[in-house]
């Protein structure tokens, strides 16, 4: 089921399924053109297949936005070893929660998608690792996979096609490190979830040391589309170098949040505007993260005349990142907002790079101890120190995610800090964060 | 240790998943799905789960202590989660979580002296755009106000 209404301005591409009845069943998606792409993708060249999706401009939406495309052709050929498609739905990027709208209410589409990525790069076994949490999305992609088996959509010999390919749903068990993706590949082989060092790229010596295809719940989505009415017209919805729709999740100081299918360039304002109905109580807007808590923070002028897209936003010196976008309005106070994304990050911190571990605890303390009254004014610059110190320094990007909108926020709210200084009581706390 | 048919089977289909040799990925998931059944990562639990994937008990104990799903003690019969990460603390989550520890007189990872209900303050468990989210074992509960939390705490009391 849909948790929000649709909005007027949304394009439907992947979530086109989500408000028909029964849009999880195998015979809704075989009904509105399911599997059609697989079938195909089937009679495709594997070559063909990639430059359709390098066409298309897909770039990977768990959040780094690497082309999809370009990302399937790293994937040796000729290998002797076994290929796999490993789908990442390990959700975990606060703000993000668009990949459960798109298991819960149109699984198929999650399958196919995996099913021609397989035939892109021959692959024949793939897997599904699902965050712990989102249990009930294991039982619903379980049973859509079982009726995929059941008319012949998984399993060998798929529709007489030859190909045979076999899919598996893996349970996480709480751990925001594993939506990386080496980290996801040493949890999927059994172990703690330590990021691997790069080179070698999974899409060389990825799940079981063998050349994988790991992309987000999201990414594999859009390919059945793309193969189905050709790359082109996935990359005339986006923007130059940004093909297609982004699922962008609205969540904070807005009227109407919720999970949204938004063109890429689609306009920041009237994102908040009038999709999201403007920001919460009549308030001014304050401040944004445009793709999740590890984005750089925008202020209010910079979210001008912005686009959500990842080029435009990476001009803006912040990402695009998931989608997760974090509306604050006057009323938030900045300090206790970097505060809680840092103790976030210093509760995920892995511990295997110390730079990481101990500058997540250690920023954590400190913004504790300014939002207490108790900071000094040469904490602030302190803060912004050690975040620095992290960025680029760790295997993965955990470290630079705690960093980005730490610097961010001390940088463009440096005047929030000082107003906690001398012992003076959170100048923004008195009007309690928000109304419930 | 025995199982119930049902975990059985589902362990039979985990160790089925995986390329030869690779049984080890099936420790994760057979420990969750265990844990639910048995409440707690015990130490017999370790050693059968590793006795399974033809691991050394140490192997798969140093797996538990990294995955915060994973408790080596049981929680309540009803584990409440209150999000307090960023959009659910801008949608009020830290007061819902303040008002759930009153509530209830627990703090977090505390479990009631019946055993019924246990209290966790948890990270971003993305629900995010129907923020603030509570989460009881695995069921989500959406855009939660004091007064939803009241009746399903209630309604978590009444049952047991």
């Amino acid at each position: 089921m849909l948790y929000n209404e649709p909005h007027p301005l949304e394009t439907k591409v992947l979530t086109r399924r989500c408000s028909l009845p029964d849009s999880e069943s195998i015979d809704t998606y075989l009904a509105t053109e399911g599997y059609q792409a697989f079938q195909k993708a089937a009679g495709m060249k594997p070559e063909q297949i990639i430059e359709e999706v390098k066409i298309s401009n897909l770039r990977g939406r768990g959040g780094a936005g690497f082309p999809t495309g370009m990302k399937w052709s790293f994937v040796p050929r000729n290998s002797p070893k076994p290929k796999y498609i490993v789908v990442n739905a390990d959700e975990s990027e606060p703000a993000t929660c668009k990949d459960r709208v798109l298991m819960e209410n149109d699984p198929h589409q999650l399958i196919e998608g995996a099913m021609i990525a397989a035939l892109a790069v021959d692959a024949h076994a793939g897997y599904i690792y699902i965050r712990g949490e989102y249990r009930y999305l294991i039982e619903i992609m379980d049973k859509a996979i079982a009726e995929a088996y059941a008319r012949g959509y998984l399993g060998k010999n798929i529709r007489g096609t030859g190909f045979d390919f076999d899919l598996y749903t893996h349970t996480g068990a709480g751990a925001y490190e594993c939506g990386e993706e080496s980290a996801l590949l040493e949890s999927l082989e059994g172990k703690r979830g330590i990021p691997r060092i790069r080179p070698p790229f999974p899409a060389v010596v990825g799940a079981f040391q063998c050349p994988t295809v790991l992309n987000n719940v999201e990414t594999y989505c859009a390919v059945p589309a793309i193969i189905r009415d050709g790359g082109a017209a996935f990359a005339a919805l986006g923007v130059p170098k940004a093909g297609g729709t982004k699922l962008t999740c609205l969540t904070g100081h807005v009227n109407r949040p919720g999970v949204y299918e938004l063109k890429l360039g689609f306009p920041v304002k009237t994102m908040l505007e009038e999709v999201g109905g403007g920001i919460l109580d009549g308030k001014k807007l304050k401040a944004m993260i445009p793709g999740g808590s590890s984005c750089p923070v925008l202020t209010a002028a910079e979210c001008e005349g912005l686009t959500m897209d990842y080029d435009a936003m990476a001009k803006a010196k912040t990402m695009l990142g998931s989608g997760g976008v974090i509306v604050m309005h006057e009323d938030t106070c900045m300090v206790k907002a970097a505060l809680r994304i840092m103790r976030f990050y210093a509760h995920e911190s892995c511990g295997w790079c110390i730079p990481c571990r101990e500058g997540t605890t250690w920023i954590r303390k400190l913004l504790q101890r300014f939002h207490d009254g108790m900071g000094q004014r040469s904490d602030i610059s302190l803060i912004g120190d050690l975040a620095k110190n992290m960025l680029g320094k760790t295997f993965c990007p955990l470290g630079d995610a705690a960093a980005l909108p730490t610097i961010s926020i001390v940088e463009k709210f440096y005047h929030e800090f000082e107003d906690h200084l001398n012992g003076k009581p959170c100048p923004y706390e008195t009007k309690r964060l928000v109304a419930v | 240790m025995t199982f119930s048919p049902d975990l059985e089977a589902r362990f039979e289909k985990l160790l089925k998943s995986y390329p030869p040799g690779r049984q080890r990925s099936a420790v994760v998931p057979m420990l969750l799905y265990a844990q639910d059944e048995v409440g707690a990562v015990t130490p017999e639990l370790v050693e059968e789960v590793a006795r399974r994937t033809g691991l050394a008990p140490l192997q798969v104990d140093e797996v538990v202590g990294y995955y915060s799903m994973l408790h080596r003690r049981p929680q309540g019969k009803y584990h409440v989660q209150v999000c307090t990460n960023i959009s659910c603390l801008l949608r009020g989550g830290m007061e819902l979580w303040e008002y759930a520890c009153e509530k209830t007189g627990l703090g977090h990872k505390q479990v009631s002296a019946d055993g019924q209900i246990s209290l966790e303050e948890v990270e971003c468990m993305g629900a995010c755009s129907w923020a603030p989210a509570v989460q009881v074992n695995y069921d989500f509960h959406h855009n939660v106000t004091p007064e939803k939390l009241d009746s399903l705490l209630d309604s978590l009391k009444r049952t047991h």
